[in-house]
């Protein structure tokens, strides 16, 4: 018979009993929609977590210092971020930094992969003071690779200029928020004035270069208000180690040329390193991308939604017994009628097709609703998370023809039970 | 009248229920029984007699345990069930005592339903529909459901339903069993018309009397063999 016909027919015997077909709907409503919204709130996070490592920069190599396993414990650890134990942590000291002279001879050694190198030495942080104005920064001196390495551009004036740079020069970058504060947003006139500069117990002056846009970083929480947001400032880096009185660092970031592959580059960059730390005793090179973080994270993430997603799965299993259980009682209502479709010619393939429609009427109907309200309720919860709402459209596409695949599941017993009725006792049935 | 067509064609048709068990029963004790193009007959006799089970097998609802059976040249013994099907649907009009129309479906899907399943397009099956109601009688009433009907009317359409694929045979069971007298009336003389003017086989099983003197011939069952078979005075439809 035509599906057509099948699909008539099975939505009107559900129209005739509206409340049951509803009760029966509502647990394929459920599961797909918690499915759904689970998908939703997942594609959502994963989404979001790559936005947030991505401004962090996937394409940044993180190169530190950290203290060297114990011999005689010999037992190295997996994972990347290690600990001290407690009360053995050592700081790296003077001697232990890396050089400028090392970061110049690792430029030279790898002049196609590495775009840039960023390194900050941070200051005290303070206020920066003009009359009776203040805006809270946090200094820091930054090379030039730095502004590259954290996709930084300015909105007014200049970067640090090669003078400046080589005169340990009092130039500074600043954000547009400081200048809210102390020039009511004035970037004209803010480029050029010579401002005081409070970093713990220095007082400097410093002359204001350039202005960059404040983002929120994806990591600043709690509510400050405008006025006494601390932002950073930027000195030149020979400046600020003139005022940490320190010629190297513990740490840096390299910026990887495009196109490079970021796992293998790592483990070049730490050996080449490590060479400079062989007769080190305390301490090693430790390197790490973003991206290769990224990749586990993001796979941890989708491990963790598939696995509620299932759980979630088992409403939808409960709703398809529901399902099965309404064809059983719809069958044995109507086993007249079916006695009588058989006595007028339908053949058993007939008979079972009808059925099997109805179940999947069911379930494509309970299906169909359930999408929607998942993914409403995926994108609220997105919503309230502050995420971007991201509706899975695989994860639709998936959730309808699971709840077709239900209904032809949990639909196939009662129908095959009625394609085999025997048609005398059929009609005879009271 | 022996060289008119046979539409019906059984010989030594035996029916045993719970075979090989102590309570095994002979429902029918070697009927043999032909109908032929055109007849009007009746099966008659008391409640047990096999009348019920001689309807099914003639409708191939049901198969005989031993016996040969020929409907309208086809032999239903070697038939598949799905053939069976099939036969059901070209060959038999069931006309049921409960009239065993689909609930919440209009009158014209009813009578649809067996060229439905005949595979006959829509339009077509649409328009034959149409004609049977308007020739039973119910053109006013074709979008209304079974709910809506009464009993006289219900028949009705369970009768244009029987008519759907012209079948060779209508086989009506009891069909005015739950009908009163005039409105009973109103469904035979529907019946004879079908007989006389479309010149349809038609068996009827009845355990009414009067009802059987109307036919042609008469069947008699009792315990499951044919004890009597003689002429009806007939009736003319006025």
């Amino acid at each position: 018979m035509l599906l057509y016909e099948n699909i008539r027919l099975a939505l009107s015997s559900l129209r005739a009993n509206k409340m049951r077909a509803f009760l029966t709907m509502l647990g394929i409503i459920i599961g797909i929609s918690s499915v759904i919204a689970i998908m939703t709130v997942g594609a959502s996070m994963e989404s979001s977590l790559t936005d947030t490592m991505g401004s962090l920069g996937a394409t940044n190599i993180t190169v530190s210092l950290q203290e060297k396993e114990e011999e005689e414990e010999g037992e190295s650890v997996e994972m990347g971020m290690r600990f001290g134990g407690p009360g053995r942590m050592r700081t790296p000291s003077e001697e232990d930094y890396f050089t400028d002279e090392m970061l110049r001879e690792y430029c030279d050694y790898y002049p196609d992969a590495v775009e840039a190198i960023s390194v900050q030495e941070s200051l005290n942080s303070g206020q920066l003071l003009v009359d009776k104005l203040y805006a809270n920064v946090s200094p820091s001196g930054v090379s030039d690779g730095f502004f590259l390495a954290n996709d930084l551009e300015l909105k007014a004036g200049r970067y640090f200029s090669d003078h400046e740079i080589e005169n340990h020069s009092m130039a500074a970058i600043i954000s547009d928020k400081a200048v809210n504060n102390l020039f009511q947003g004035d970037e004209e006139q803010a480029i050029g004035s010579t401002v005081s500069l409070v970093s713990g117990d220095k007082y400097l002056t410093v002359t204001i270069v350039g202005v960059y846009e404040y983002e929120q970083s994806a990591y600043s929480f709690g509510n400050t208000s405008e006025k006494d947001l601390t932002t950073d400032l930027y000195l030149p880096l020979p400046t600020a180690r003139d005022l940490n009185h320190t010629s190297g660092t513990s740490s840096f970031t390299v910026v990887m040329a495009p196109g490079m592959d970021a796992d293998s580059f790592v483990s070049s960059t730490e050996q080449f390193f490590n060479v400079y730390y062989r007769n080190n005793r305390n301490f090693e090179v430790y390197a790490f991308s973003m991206s290769s973080m990224l990749d586990s994270l993001t796979s941890m993430m989708g491990t963790i939604t598939t696995g509620i997603a299932l759980i979630a799965g088992i409403a939808l299993l409960v709703g398809g017994i529901g399902v099965m259980n309404i064809m059983l009682v719809s069958i044995t209502e109507r086993t007249r009628e079916i006695g009588t479709r058989k006595a007028i010619g339908a053949p058993n393939s007939a008979i079972r097709m009808q059925f099997l429609v109805e179940a999947m009427v069911i379930c494509l109907i309970g299906g169909i609703i359930g999408v929607i309200l998942g993914t409403v309720l995926g994108m609220i919860a997105a919503k309230v998370l502050d995420m971007p709402a991201t509706p899975s459209v695989s994860s639709i596409l998936i959730s309808l023809g699971f709840s077709m695949a239900v209904g032809i599941f949990f639909g196939y017993y009662p129908a095959n039970k009625a394609a085999k009725m025997d048609p005398i006792d059929a009609l005879r049935y009271e | 009248m022996e060289d008119r067509r046979r539409m019906i064609e059984m010989t030594g048709i035996v029916k045993k229920y719970f075979i090989d068990t102590p309570n095994e029963i002979s429902a029918l004790r070697g009927v043999d029984l032909t109908v032929y193009e055109g007849e009007f007959l009746a099966v008659v006799g008391a409640s047990g007699s096999g009348k019920s089970t001689l309807m099914n097998i003639i409708g191939t609802l049901d198969r005989p345990t031993e016996g040969q059976y020929t409907l309208d040249g086809v032999d239903t013994n070697a038939a598949k069930d799905t053939e069976l099907s099939n036969i059901r649907n070209q060959k038999v009009g069931f006309v049921f005592q409960t009239y065993n129309l689909i609930a919440r479906t209009s009158a014209l899907m009813n009578v649809e339903l067996p060229m439905l399943y005949a595979g006959m397009s829509r339009k077509e099956r649409n328009e034959r529909a149409e004609e049977l109601l308007r020739m039973v009688g119910m053109e006013d009433r074709m979008k209304h459901r079974p709910e809506e009907l009464s009993g006289g009317q219900k028949q009705r359409v369970a009768i244009a339903r029987a008519m759907g694929n012209d079948p060779s045979i209508i086989l009506a069971d009891e069909p005015t069993g739950a009908l009163d007298s005039s409105t009973g009336r109103m469904v035979m003389d529907l019946f004879h018309r079908l007989h006389q003017e479309k010149g349809k086989t038609i068996v009827l099983i009845t355990h009414s009397p009067e009802l059987a003197e109307e036919t042609e011939r008469i069947i008699t069952l009792k315990d499951g063999a044919v004890i009597s078979e003689r002429e009806g005075i007939g009736h003319a439809v006025v």
